[in-house]
């Protein structure tokens, strides 16, 4: 039992990492590879990733994970300035404070649950959102956001080699390699696929399945003798990291950190992802994201021209009417779709895709089934 | 002192808008039992109303204008003008107060299609499937908002007679420095005649009593042989014009734009947890005393030795209070809690 488990996990991350790692080939067709779009793929995974281990399993609403998206930008963006345009040192650093960061706003708003939780975490989201924006300029350049500049202390880079002040702006690299195109999309495939597989161990432990517990019945739980706090606390702390990670990668893709990315609104874009994939199921929150990021990429670059001409098939009136008609859903409008599939998911389908796919397999199951049955009553 | 009684004034209209919008979110919450995080859009929508009804009152044509005699100049006229004359003008001046009219009915109209439509659905849900359903409503109807009226914050004057402003401080016989707006003014003691006539409805009429019982046990007024849910749907449309009226009036104030509401969703979710969740009178009072809080947090005698305290101190207050005093300052027992 024990060996099949492990050798079936085996098997579970091996597909993963040749489903992740050959993304520029399949995806190909579909018009979606090119490496910004795939690296937004990957780093919106491993927050979603991230995000699912808290909401997923224990089933706490957080509206507070864009503030660890931020810190995690915003720190990588300082390790960029001051040590070194290495990529591995500003992820570690951007994980590691918002794990911290995490432990302390989690150890507060895991006092309370239910909607308690999600607005004493929505308060935080705004409280660090106007920190960030307003109160702690000096450490994250306020409106206009932080930036690397050519004349960067970057300490560890001018140990080792002479930079030539006065040059360029630097790139972001991993001992030598560009993190920009293919390569970076590479580096954040690697973390992703790590991330996937922590989540994986995660989901299968005894640890996943005691937050799984805390999720069905916290009450019964603390009846057998288990204080579930630690726990709410730890899975708090490592989806703030996976937040923090993400936030982090995106700074290496591009070195910027701005404040709108810590507001809450944001945070609701994860849990849409989440949902839409499927709460709690281990490849959901991917399929989320790939499927917002990919819709998003499409309907935000359609304009009228464009719009004009995938109707061109029809007579000019009715082109014309479906133009108008469409137009306000995309380009601009994109986040009224957005809305639109929320509100469509959350009431027709709550357990996301996966659940779509479960039913639909069903259906077809039981189709099966039942011309079997016909087939043996003749 | 001038400077401690303009911010309290200052604090208060600002608390007034939070006590009014927390006052629906809480009597929704206390009927419905349903957290609706688009209230906030509802406040906007009210503002909206007002631009609305702005805009209608302007419709314009275009004429000769007499005044410039060179060459033949054309000036917008609206049409009031032309059919009323100054009875015209004076109409499109006093656009906003006048758009309450408008927007009672049209408020009352979208409360109710969102409860039927929507909201009836997600009873038996959990509280956060009503959370997200009504935050991706709260995104449609911001998205709806900027596709018609676009990004920008739109100006909307207050009558001439009330944009001057109101000398408090010679009324009280302090500093002839002391002024304070009087559109205002205006604005607090319409909050505050709204917060009177919603509680004397719930407290005064045969239907506020039934409401009332069926807040504190619905089964036993169902089993009395009333349609308790046709009493919460209307409920939901007072709260949603309480929060559209709020808007309206706030305009002057506040120019309106398609994100105000979402602005305004957190600060005054977090008003209702401070008064309790499922308190009208704590809505009210944490309404006014955050906004007080917040006005008293901008003082430059505070943010010298605290710099921009006032970004952060409602959310503060709002953590400690929750962590030491779970159920708010007037929450009731056995609300919400697990």
């Amino acid at each position: 039992m024990q060996i099949e488990k492990k050798r079936s996990n085996l098997f579970i991350m091996a597909m993963f990492s040749i489903v992740v790692l050959s993304m520029p080939i399949w995806l190909d067709p579909l018009g979606a590879n090119y490496p910004d779009l795939l690296q937004k793929f990957a780093i919106f995974g491993i927050f979603a990733i991230g995000y699912n281990i808290l909401f997923g399993l224990t089933g706490y609403l957080s509206f507070g994970h864009a503030i660890f998206l931020g810190v995690g930008s915003y720190t990588a963006v300082w390790s960029f300035k001051l040590l070194s345009m290495n990529a591995i040192p500003a992820i570690i650093f951007g994980t590691v404070l918002a794990g911290i960061i995490a432990a302390l706003v989690g150890y507060v708003s895991l006092r309370r649950s239910g909607i308690y939780f999600s607005i004493l975490t929505l308060a935080f989201a705004q409280m660090f959102y106007n920190l960030a924006y307003s109160v702690l300029t000096p450490l994250t350049n306020g409106e206009t956001g932080l930036t690397i500049s050519s004349d960067d202390p970057r300490v560890l880079d001018r140990l080792f080699s002479d930079v030539a002040a006065g040059g360029g702006l630097p790139s972001t690299e991993v001992f030598g390699i560009s993190m920009s195109g293919y390569s970076g999309f590479y580096f954040t495939a690697v973390i992703l696929i790590l991330a996937f597989f922590i989540s994986l161990k995660i989901f299968n432990s005894p640890f996943g399945l005691k937050l799984k517990a805390i999720k069905s019945n916290q009450h019964r739980m603390k009846y057998t003798g288990y204080n579930t706090r630690p726990y709410l606390i730890t899975a708090f702390v490592i989806s703030g990291m996976f937040a923090g990670l993400a936030g982090s990668l995106m700074a290496v893709t591009d070195p910027l950190a701005g404040a709108e990315r810590m507001q809450w609104t944001a945070s609701g874009e994860v849990v849409l992802m989440t949902i839409l994939g499927g709460v709690g199921t281990l490849y959901g929150p991917l399929f989320g994201v790939a499927i917002i990021k990919y819709l998003e990429n499409i309907f935000s670059a359609v304009n009228e021209a464009v719009l004009q001409s995938f109707f061109a098939f029809m007579p000019q009136w009715l082109n014309d009417t479906m133009v108008v008609i469409v137009s306000p859903f995309v380009g601009e409008g994109w986040h009224l779709t957005l809305g639109l599939m929320f509100i469509v998911i959350v009431i027709f389908l709550p357990g996301g895709v996966t659940e779509g796919f479960q039913k639909l397999k069903e259906k077809f199951k039981k189709n099966d089934d039942q011309q079997k049955l016909k087939q043996g009553d003749e | 002192m001038d400077a401690i009684l303009i911010q309290l004034l200052n604090g208060l209209d600002k608390g007034a808008a939070y006590a009014l919008i927390a006052l629906g979110l809480t009597l929704v919450f206390g009927t419905l039992g349903v957290v609706n995080f688009a209230h906030g859009a509802l406040f906007m929508l009210g503002a909206f109303c007002a631009v609305t009804f702005q805009k209608i009152l302007t419709i314009s044509v275009k004429v000769v204008d007499p005044s410039i005699t060179f060459f033949t100049a054309y000036k917008e006229q609206p049409y009031l003008e032309i059919w009323f004359g100054d009875v015209g003008l004076a109409i499109i001046d006093y656009a906003v107060p006048l758009s309450i009219f408008m927007a009672i009915p049209v408020m009352l109209f979208i409360g109710l299609a969102m409860e039927r439509g929507l909201i009836r659905h997600f009873y038996k849900r959990t509280h956060a499937e009503q959370i997200l359903v009504t935050f991706g409503l709260a995104i449609v109807i911001q998205e709806v908002i900027r596709h018609f009226f676009g990004a920008n914050p739109i100006p909307m004057p207050a009558p001439d007679i009330v944009s001057s402003s109101a000398a408090v401080g010679a009324w009280l016989g302090l500093s002839e420095n002391l002024v304070y707006p009087w559109w205002r003014l205006i604005y607090l003691s319409f909050s505050l005649l709204i917060i009177t006539s919603v509680f004397a409805f719930l407290q005064l009429t045969t239907f506020g009593m039934v409401v009332r019982a069926g807040m504190f046990d619905r089964q036993m007024v169902g089993f009395l042989g009333i349609n308790v849910q046709r009493k919460f749907t209307i409920v939901f449309g007072l709260a949603s014009v309480v929060a559209g009226l709020a808007g309206v009036m706030y305009a002057p104030i506040l120019p309106p734009d398609y994100h105000m509401g979402m602005d305004f969703l957190v600060l005054s979710f977090v008003v209702v947890v401070v008064g309790g969740m499922g308190s009208l009178p704590g809505a009210v009072a944490a309404g006014f005393l955050l906004g007080i809080l917040q006005s008293f947090a901008s003082m430059t005698v505070v943010s010298q030795y605290l710099p921009g305290i006032d970004q952060v101190i409602i959310y503060l207050v709002a953590v400690i209070i929750l962590l030491t005093r779970p159920r708010g300052l007037m929450g009731r027992k056995g609300v919400m809690e697990d």
